[in-house]
């Protein structure tokens, strides 16, 4: 089991209501095997993006608990966890998420020179190979179209080949043919052994994946198995 | 890995124009606290230089030959002027009480001469009493000075070994002083042997102020310090009340002047360095701010890919001190390019003593600088590496932050 959530949950604080608690995951357990790749879809405000943050350590659940290789990643220190999420975690955040003082290839090996170990550069150029970005190495974020920045991103969560990943939205913004390149490489990712789940809007993209989960209303369920 | 290649450097180089800009104030800051602090050092160790060439505890002079202010005006602002009074008055000074040291001095203003555009003090003394002048002369030429001799001020154009003529007579330039800071930049010194010739000359030529006066038998003030056991105030009022038709000034009195108005002027320097130095951090504190709030995404991708919260608070640092590093480094080297080819230029502007103190002064001063201006940039940037380390980046990545 790589990874594993016990009955966690979250809940805000209603900033206009203060006392109004709003409960965005109702307590829900959940798993994932290395090698195998989960969609979650779900309506806009269902709390899909709430549950990957809790999974990927950027946000702490109220209740609950979540453990990577058997490792209960909140109870870690910041250092520990952002060390550990460097390491065993890939995160593809929703929206763009370019330094933009930094060219494509700088950019990708960030994972390696945030901790001032050489950069992989070669890895990291054949994961552009991979993504078709190759060509753009040199360029920066501001050069760049939406498609090839999302590619950028998942290159760069891939580069120290972690075992989990979670991508949020991944290909929101993007045409089809570029949501393909991209399920498709997630999918390879999981036959490759990792864990993968991406929260997603599109529907015709299940064939990629292993598992389907759908959240409603902050209470998670599995639709069918592949 | 090379700084140059890190992070919290290339996120400034990828912002020019945000780098820039507090670059920029850095530097003000800098130029203002390091500049500021040198001015008023450099008129302090003016005053103090002013001080120690006086040297003396009181000063006599002829009493119809000065008002106070025309006295200041060439004992310290390095006006020309000359007046003499009897020796016999040099010789009733020296018998009256609490005398501990007593030695004559001779003026004369040059005409003009090959070394100035402008006519120069002369300034004669007794070399077998003189306890002023030949201390201070000693550093510069250790031997003593021989007939037609004389020792340059340092900003008169006139080096070892040339020869300047006053009134048709010849003298040969035998040393040139360190600088002071002072009107005794501009003056030239002898011995009174040479300096009576000299008035002798000018008396000849009725280029005197004073006809017929005889060299031998005048001096042009009496310079006392007063013995132990004895206040200032005694021996002055001693001599004002036995001695007539001369004046005995304290030479801090005389200076006292030029002490307010160095006061004066140092009190505006600090309130400005002290407007500028909190100006400079709010401005700093908001730069900061703005600059963070706009990177907030950027710094919450940096969490997502594993950086601490210590880790991200020390970048934020790190780049703020780098920006002051260096605009601390320009301001410095701003002040020291206005201070120190000007120097002379800011002396005549403020007609004060003013004199830069010395390199090991100023590399305390340039490190005090540095760590000043860091230190601001340290306290402006503390709360938004607080505020960025504490931040909520699942919200942030959501862009509900």
């Amino acid at each position: 089991m790589l990874l594993k959530a016990e009955k966690i949950t979250k809940q805000f604080l209603r900033e206009s209501r203060n006392t109004n608690q709003f409960c965005a995951v109702q307590e829900t357990d959940f798993t994932l095997e290395a090698g195998s790749f989960a969609i979650l879809t779900g309506r806009s405000g269902s709390g899909k993006s709430t549950f990957l943050h809790m999974l990927s350590g950027l946000m702490t659940p109220t209740s609950g608990r979540v453990l990577i290789q058997e490792k209960e990643i909140y109870s870690l220190s910041d250092k520990d966890l952002s060390a550990f999420r460097n390491q065993h975690i890939g995160v593809i955040p929703q929206g763009q998420s370019a330094l933009y003082s930094l060219n494509v290839l700088e950019n990708i090996c960030l994972p390696y020179t945030l901790y001032h170990k050489n950069a992989h550069q070669e890895e990291a150029l054949a994961l552009m190979e991979q993504l078709e970005i190759a060509h753009l190495q040199a360029a920066y974020p501001s050069e760049l179209s939406g498609g090839e920045l999302r590619r950028m991103a998942i290159a760069r969560a891939f580069l120290r080949k972690p075992e989990l990943i979670l991508a949020d939205e991944p290909t929101s913004d993007l045409d089809d043919e570029n949501t393909k390149i991209v399920f498709a490489f997630l999918q390879k990712a999981a036959r490759e052994g990792a864990a993968v789940l991406a929260v997603t809007h599109e529907t015709d993209v299940s064939q990629f994946a292993d598992k389907v989960f759908c959240m409603k209303a902050g209470v998670l369920t599995e639709q069918n198995s592949l | 890995m090379k700084l140059a290649n890190s992070l919290p450097v290339r996120n400034l180089k990828g912002k020019p124009v945000r780098t820039a800009v507090l670059l920029l104030l850095t530097t003000l800051l800098t130029l203002t606290v390091f500049g500021g602090t040198l001015m008023i050092i450099s008129l302090k160790t003016g005053l103090h230089s002013l001080e120690s060439r006086l040297g003396a505890d009181i000063m006599v002079v002829p009493y119809e030959a000065t008002t106070k202010s025309n006295l200041e005006t060439i004992v310290l602002q390095g006006a020309t002027g000359y007046f003499y009074m009897d020796n016999e008055k040099y010789q009733k000074i020296a018998s009256c009480e609490g005398i501990g040291q007593i030695s004559a001095q001779f003026f004369l203003a040059s005409a003009s001469s090959g070394c100035c555009s402008l006519s120069v003090q002369i300034i004669g003394f007794d070399p077998d009493t003189d306890f002023t002048i030949t201390p201070w002369i000693k550093k510069s030429y250790a031997q003593n000075l021989q007939k037609f001799d004389i020792v340059v001020g340092n900003d008169l154009n006139a080096f070892v070994g040339d020869t300047l003529t006053f009134y048709g007579v010849d003298c040969h330039v035998a040393a040139k002083l360190d600088k002071t800071g002072t009107s005794f930049d501009t003056a030239v010194f002898t011995n009174s042997e040479t300096i009576k010739a000299l008035i002798q000359s000018s008396v000849d030529k009725n280029m005197n102020e004073f006809k017929n006066i005889n060299p031998d038998a005048v001096v042009s003030c009496v310079l006392i310090n007063v013995a132990e056991g004895y206040t200032v105030e005694e021996v002055l009022n001693d001599i004002n009340i036995h001695v007539k038709k001369v004046k005995a000034i304290q030479t801090k009195d005389m200076i006292s002047g030029v002490s307010d108005s160095l006061s004066g002027i140092a009190d505006i320097i600090s309130l400005l360095i002290a407007v500028v130095w909190i100006a400079g951090i709010i401005i700093l504190l908001l730069a900061f701010t703005m600059s963070v709030n706009e990177r907030k995404k950027e710094f919450a991708v940096l969490r997502m890919l594993g950086a601490s919260q210590r880790k991200l608070a020390a970048m934020v640092m790190q780049e703020a001190l780098l920006v002051c590093l260096l605009g601390s480094l320009l301001g410095i080297g701003l002040g020291l390019l206005i201070l120190l080819p000007f120097n002379q230029l800011i002396e005549e502007l403020l007609n004060l003593p003013f004199l830069l103190p010395s390199a090991g002064q100023m590399l305390t001063d340039t490190i005090a600088a540095v760590l000043v201006s860091v230190l601001s940039g340290g306290i402006a940037v503390s709360a938004s590496a607080f505020r960025i380390s504490r931040m909520d980046t699942a919200l942030i990545l959501r862009g509900e932050n």
